[in-house]
């Protein structure tokens, strides 16, 4: 019983492997697709403003105004360009030639050395709220750079009344590379773990080759094993390229230790790929699994998963929601293992969410593929 | 001719719609997605978790506390009184910030130096880090003003004025509502697309297709309406949404948003027929449309600026589409615009539609022969 049971398996394994190797299509998925979109997305993908592009309009240029606007130059995230009206400016930022304003009035020198608190206008485009706010950001230092230059030019200390020493544990330069490309490995695994399954099981279905599959004497635990066994190692093969990818060429820290990236990454590709089984049984049909695979597996990992998108911050019930996308569970880990090391508080309850969903998915592919030759 | 096209049209049509899996696809997802997207995809923070280390307990040090307890991005989960209790706490994430106010603080403030803080912050997010950042400091120039005003430390020379322009309060949502018209529209339409002509190439109804009396441009229109019409109810579905149901301004007018809508579709599905008919078979249009819809939603803008991609990919972006409608849609809805200042964004997408359907009606021909 054992050896018929084995020796069915290797036929199956070997039935499927030179599918792979003839095709090389789903060869193609596995490598090329995680390089190419690494590649493209690792440099592509960035939330950190540089050079933005600034007008600066000084009504009435003077010494104090220059050593206002002077920061600016200096600064590595702007490039400052002169306007002599604000209606100027304005006509750019509406082009789209600069994001913010800073607009220094006439009074402007006049007021700072009489009454203090001279207004310094800045308008920032709005449009992109996340771009805008970490502007203002910027802005704000620049401003507090030249009061303390100001303050000891005049041979006084400035005192601002209370002094934030802020420290940013794990990523001190507060680099968005370092958080994006963990994140986009999780999106990019998701998309070829439930393409590799989805689209070749679909073509068995509707080629009718599965049915014949399913008279042989294997059962279906073994059908699944063995399309399971050729693409979840074709998956580790591309993730290690990414892990590598991401280690060497994006100089991401790896705190944690590899085998439990490793470990992580198994439990995720069988829910990958368990997913892709899913939708290709009930659906059957290349056509409509394609569909299916491309509207729940990229879309959801991209906006769900806390990729770039903050999951605390979502309301109550997306945040539910968030719960049955298997790329968030592993962009929590990703994140965490990258660039904290292994927190097992962290790490633990998420593998097993994983596992668990692994299992669901495999279950219910197991389920429907029984049904359908009824 | 023209009622050939139509005939063509209505198979078309009839060929996506009659089966229930594939209508279910077109309707329920991107209904599901809008609400889900609109409401998930988010940057503005909310009770962000954050401890309180507060090794001074004092009158200033409680008026900081409770200044940083009634900001709506905070919230406290834990109060906590030694050095070792802030790494588990960082590690595992039940805060995501810890505020740390030194042993002198009142003593420092009083005397009339700077009173210190700390705040550490889990940069496993940068971007949260970096807005979390923000809003402590303005949380702390705020109590700085009030202090100085009360125990009447000097002013400083110049304050900032800092005002958004289109978007006065800054919530991302007004930005991303507007994204998702072009983010649904481009996938609906181009899976409408992209698989028709692998279908029929595939169960060899295309070359039946060749041999009537159509002509390439014929099949090409024929191919190409359903696109239109299926994308056109979708972004209008989705603006309509976004105004009433998401409360998003809409401060342009409809032609020049519908122009550029009608420009968009024509790129996109330019690109899907050509995608269909590079193909030999479902799967290869199916990858193809993969490869290109993937990248072209993460280089559009939609969630991370172009601005901040190195040159090379920004060159990348310019045959995308997306981009240029990003831009539209988004101007049109926040900033009002004009058709006549969206020029620079409507024809790129004209001439990418233009090329990718030219090559689309060539790829149709060259199978014949």
């Amino acid at each position: 019983m054992n050896r018929a049971l084995i020796m069915r398996l290797r036929g199956l394994l070997r039935k499927e492997s030179l599918q792979i190797l003839r095709d090389p299509s789903s060869i193609a998925i596995a490598f090329v697709m995680p390089v190419v979109l690494l590649l493209i997305f690792g440099y592509g993908v960035s939330l950190d403003a540089k050079r933005v592009p600034l007008a600066l309009v000084v009504e009435q240029p003077n010494r104090d105004t220059a050593s206002f606007t002077a920061g600016f130059f200096q600064s590595p995230y702007f490039v400052p360009v002169r306007f002599s009206t604000v209606q100027e400016a304005d006509a750019a930022m509406r082009a789209r030639l600069v994001d913010g304003i800073v607009w220094l009035r006439s009074d402007f020198s006049r007021r700072m050395l009489s009454e203090g608190n001279a207004p310094i206008g800045l308008i920032v485009n709005g449009v992109d709220a996340n771009n805008a706010r970490l502007v203002e950001g910027y802005l704000q230092q620049v401003w507090a750079d030249w009061l303390a230059k100001f303050a000891a030019s005049q041979g006084l200390t400035l005192n601002m009344p209370v002094q934030a020493d802020v420290r940013v544990w794990f990523n001190p330069a507060v680099a968005s590379t370092d958080f994006l490309v963990p994140g986009l490995i999780a999106v990019i695994m998701t998309l070829t773990g439930a393409l590799l399954t989805a689209m070749v099981v679909a073509r068995e279905w509707e080629r009718g080759t599965m049915e014949s599959l399913l008279v042989t004497p294997a059962s279906i635990h073994e059908i699944i094993l063995s399309k399971l066994v050729p693409y979840f190692m074709l998956g580790m093969g591309g993730m290690i390229l990414s892990v590598a990818m991401a280690v060497w060429l994006f100089e991401v820290p790896l705190r944690g230790s590899l085998w439990l990236l490793m470990a992580s990454s198994s439990a995720f590709l069988l829910c990958a790929l368990g997913m892709g089984l899913l939708i290709s049984t009930v659906s059957k049909n290349q056509f409509v699994a394609g569909q299916i695979a491309i509207i729940v597996t990229f879309l959801p990992a991209f906006i769900l998963s806390g990729f770039v998108f903050d999951i605390r911050s979502m309301p109550a019930a997306i945040r539910l929601i968030t719960h049955i996308v298997a790329a968030r569970y592993f962009v929590t880990i990703l994140q965490s293992v990258f660039l904290a090391g292994n927190v097992w508080p962290v790490v633990l309850p998420n593998i097993f969410a994983l596992i668990l969903m692994a299992a669901i998915f495999l279950g219910l592919a197991r389920h429907s593929a029984r049904k359908s030759l009824e | 001719m023209l009622h050939r096209v139509f005939a063509l049209v209505v198979k078309e049509l009839l060929a996506v719609l009659k089966d229930v899996k594939s209508r279910m696809v077109l309707v329920g997802p991107p209904i599901i997605q809008l609400v889900v997207f609109g409401y998930a995809a988010n940057y503005d923070l909310n009770h962000v978790p954050f401890a309180v280390y507060n090794e001074d307990p004092s009158q200033p040090s409680r008026e900081l506390v409770a200044r940083f307890e009634g900001a709506p991005a905070f919230q406290e989960v834990a109060r906590i009184h030694s050095d070792a209790e802030v790494g588990p706490l960082i590690d595992r994430r039940q805060a995501l910030m810890v505020l740390h106010i030194d042993r002198r603080f009142s003593r420092d403030l009083l005397r009339g130096s700077a009173g210190h803080v700390q705040l550490i912050l889990d940069g496993r997010n940068s971007n949260t880090a970096l807005l979390l950042m923000g809003y402590a400091n303005t949380i702390l120039s705020d109590f700085d003003t009030w202090w100085s005003e009360r125990h009447g430390g000097p002013k400083p020379p110049a304050t900032l004025d800092i005002r958004a322009r289109f978007n006065e309060n800054l919530e991302s949502r007004w930005f991303i509502v507007p994204g998702i018209v072009a983010l649904l529209t481009q996938v609906v339409t181009l899976l409408v697309t992209a698989l028709s002509v692998a279908r029929e190439r595939e169960n060899g109804t295309f070359d039946q297709l060749l041999v009537t009396p159509m002509r390439p441009i014929d099949i090409l229109l024929g191919k190409s309406i359903p696109g239109f019409l299926i994308g056109s109810v979708e972004a209008t579905f989705i603006i309509t949404a976004g105004v009433l149901w998401f409360g998003v301004p809409l401060r342009g007018g409809f032609v020049a948003l519908y122009l550029g809508l009608f420009l968009f579709l024509l790129s996109v599905i330019g690109v899907g027929l050509m995608v269909s008919s590079l193909s030999v078979t479902q799967q290869q249009a199916l990858l193809g449309t993969f490869l290109f819809m993937v990248p072209s939603i993460i280089l559009s803008g939609f969630a991370t600026p172009i601005a901040n991609m190195p040159p090379m990919v920004q060159y990348l972006t310019y045959v995308n589409p997306m981009r240029y409608f990003l831009i539209v849609v988004r101007s049109v809805f926040l900033e009002g615009s004009s058709t006549r200042s969206l020029v620079p964004q409507y024809w790129p997408m004209m001439i990418i539609g233009f090329v990718t359907l030219a090559m689309a009606g060539w790829l149709f021909r060259r199978r014949l022969y």
